[in-house]
């Protein structure tokens, strides 16, 4: 798929873009703060229903303006749709597909697929779990938008389950009654957990080997290698992707029943999906904190690109998603620029955004825009 | 004086500050009769309709309607969240029997548990051994499920059978929400729990 159209209306610093793009690759160059990032997180919003540098939409939304609207034209194989979404902080986002409503905007997560990186995904590799829990979320719903329902059902059970923890000491007076409630929270956790887990596990099998190759590709044959992901579970050592979600059922369940007293004590659900991580080791040692910062910017872009390559080919031909790379380029030796460029020439539609464009290397021929303040115009 | 409206409007549910305010001026400048009208029936209302005593359902006596319909098979309870669910079985004709009303659903995160709903109640009427099904027609959402599961742990050593009403409710939803016919089929195909 590609983007042929893009609109925006009060999202972040423009006030009104129309901008037609062609398949293949579009560089957009601009001075810092003229909205090339912008640019590319109005795409990934359609594709995700969030941004990818802040949790709230108010700073979406143009100063002084109510809401922001984002709209494009996706061409699938030759058929093009029109997708939008209002944004109005403090309310529902309203969507729409070909200029008809849906009732949910959730109803449009796949019609625009992206892989985006950006200069925050460096907290990939030095951030906390929850950083790499979210990115296999959201690759998870990319892949299966029906997982957008089993990840908000997982969050809805640990919320209440929470709160129900949280309220131990009456739960203690009162007895009986309470706990079996907790049994019932109990029992959906484990069974939305197993969920949540046997997809992640199944993902991060199928994208290991993806990652490797994408590292191995940037890094050429002498960098310290290979990059290795594994799927670390807070309850049990090597869980096969394999297994049954009744079995993981059980595995939970049995787990949770074993910690149920330092969970009362402690007031928080320590057992569950919401406690694991993504391990990410480089050779023989952790990324984390070994890696050299050139190695874990390529590290994590190997994540974004092994994620690339992932729904590539899980999609099937002309359904792979949106490439977009934010600043990507100034932060890499002159090979893996290279390494980078063969890579990314090859995809359906790639938008690249850079400030300096000596930084860019040259075989990435393609389109070209300038990036003024609140303008974006095609260059001959 | 107009503060004070705005303050209570906001109180009830679903209203935000914003809105409230909006009806509010909207009371201002409307017709006097209307406004009284409203007023009368909201009293009226108050005094008048009450919940069955048997079933928590809304009544205009002791006891409502439905239970009082000597025709309805006493021997199946379909429990609900709330009052205006029995609107949205009836409306299915396809439950014959009578009906318990919980008052909400168990939610943690509202402080509601099995002791703030009208669990107690239900117990008390299915001592006397009349009644041998219990439909779980609690809403087709999270808390909805837990009310269930909880339901039907507890009340499994009285060896009732427990039915839940069949998948194909809109998930997530509200049950008043489901259209006569997808109800219809629910109750049709409801299957025995197994907790
Ligand atoms: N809600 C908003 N309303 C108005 N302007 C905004 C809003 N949010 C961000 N901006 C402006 O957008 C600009 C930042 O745009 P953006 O992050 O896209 O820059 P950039 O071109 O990617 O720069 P760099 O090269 O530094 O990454 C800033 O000048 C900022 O003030
Ligand atoms: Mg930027
Ligand atoms: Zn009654």
């Amino acid at each position: 798929m590609y983007l042929s159209r893009l609109e925006l209306s009060d999202f972040r610093s423009y006030p009104s873009l129309a901008v037609e793009l062609p398949p293949g690759v579009s560089l957009f160059l601009g001075l810092n703060g003229r909205g090339k990032t912008n640019l590319v997180e109005a795409v990934g919003y359609l594709a995700t229903l969030a941004s990818h540098r802040t949790g709230t939409d108010a700073p979406l939304v143009r100063a002084g303006c109510d809401s922001a609207l984002v709209r494009a034209v996706v061409d699938h194989d030759g058929r093009p749709v029109q997708v939008e979404v209002l944004i109005t902080p403090g309310k529902a986002n309203r969507a729409r597909v070909n200029r008809g409503p849906v009732s949910r905007p959730r109803e449009i997560l796949g019609l625009v697929r992206t892989v985006l990186f950006a200069p925050e995904d460096i907290a990939l590799i030095r951030g906390d779990p929850g950083e790499r829990r979210r990115f296999l979320d959201e690759l998870l719903v990319l892949r299966s938008p029906r997982m957008a329902g089993v990840r908000a059902d997982y969050d809805r059970v640990l919320r209440q389950r929470n709160a129900l923890l949280k309220s131990a000491g009456a739960l203690r007076r009162t007895g009986r009654g309470d706990l079996a409630t907790l049994d019932v929270w109990d029992a959906h956790l484990a069974r939305t957990g197993a969920e949540l887990l046997g997809a992640r596990l199944e993902l991060v099998a199928d994208l290991a080997p993806l990652v490797a190759q994408s590292y191995g590709r940037l890094a050429g044959p002498d960098a310290t290698g290979p990059a290795r992901v594994a799927y670390r579970s807070s309850v049990a050592r090597d869980l096969d992707p394999d297994q049954s979600r009744e079995h993981l059922t059980g595995v939970l369940a049995e787990e949770l029943c074993r910690r149920r007293r330092e969970e009362v004590e402690r007031g928080v659900s320590l057992v569950g999906p919401h406690r694991d991580d993504l391990t990410a080791t480089l050779g023989e040692q952790p990324a984390r904190g070994y890696a050299s910062h050139g190695e874990s910017w390529s590290f994590a872009l190997a994540l974004r690109l092994g994620s690339y390559e992932l729904l590539r080919s899980s999609i099937g031909p002309g359904g792979g998603p949106i490439l977009l790379l934010d600043d990507v380029f100034a932060e890499l030796d002159s090979s893996r620029r290279e390494a980078l460029a063969r890579v990314v020439r090859q995809a359906e539609q790639v938008l690249v955004t850079a400030a300096v464009s000596a930084d860019v290397p040259e075989q990435l021929a393609g389109a070209r825009f300038e990036v003024g303040a609140g303008t974006v115009s095609r260059q001959p | 004086m107009v503060q004070d409206l705005i303050d209570e409007l906001g109180r009830l549910p679903g209203i935000g500050p914003k809105s409230a305010q909006r009806i509010a001026f909207h009371v201002l400048t409307a017709d006097p009769a209307d406004v009284r009208r409203l007023a009368h029936l909201l009293v009226e209302v108050k005094e008048k309709v009450r919940f069955c005593v048997e079933c928590g359902n809304v009544a205009q006596a002791e006891r409502c309607r439905i239970c009082l319909d000597t025709r309805r098979d006493p021997t199946v309870l379909c429990v609900v969240e709330e009052p205006k669910d029995i609107v949205a079985v009836e409306r299915s004709r396809e439950f014959r029997g009578r009906y318990h009303v919980l008052g909400g659903a168990i939610s943690p995160i509202d402080g509601i548990g099995p002791d703030d709903l009208r669990v107690k109640e239900l117990m008390v009427r299915l001592t006397d051994d009349v009644v041998t099904e219990i439909i779980l027609a609690t809403d087709p959402n999270l808390e909805g499920e837990a009310t269930a599961t909880y339901l039907a742990r507890l009340v499994k050593p009285m060896g009732l059978r427990v039915t839940r009403l069949a998948s194909g409710l809109p998930v997530g939803g509200d049950l008043e929400y489901a259209d006569e016919i997808t109800l219809g089929r629910a109750f049709e195909g409801r299957r025995v729990l197994d907790v």
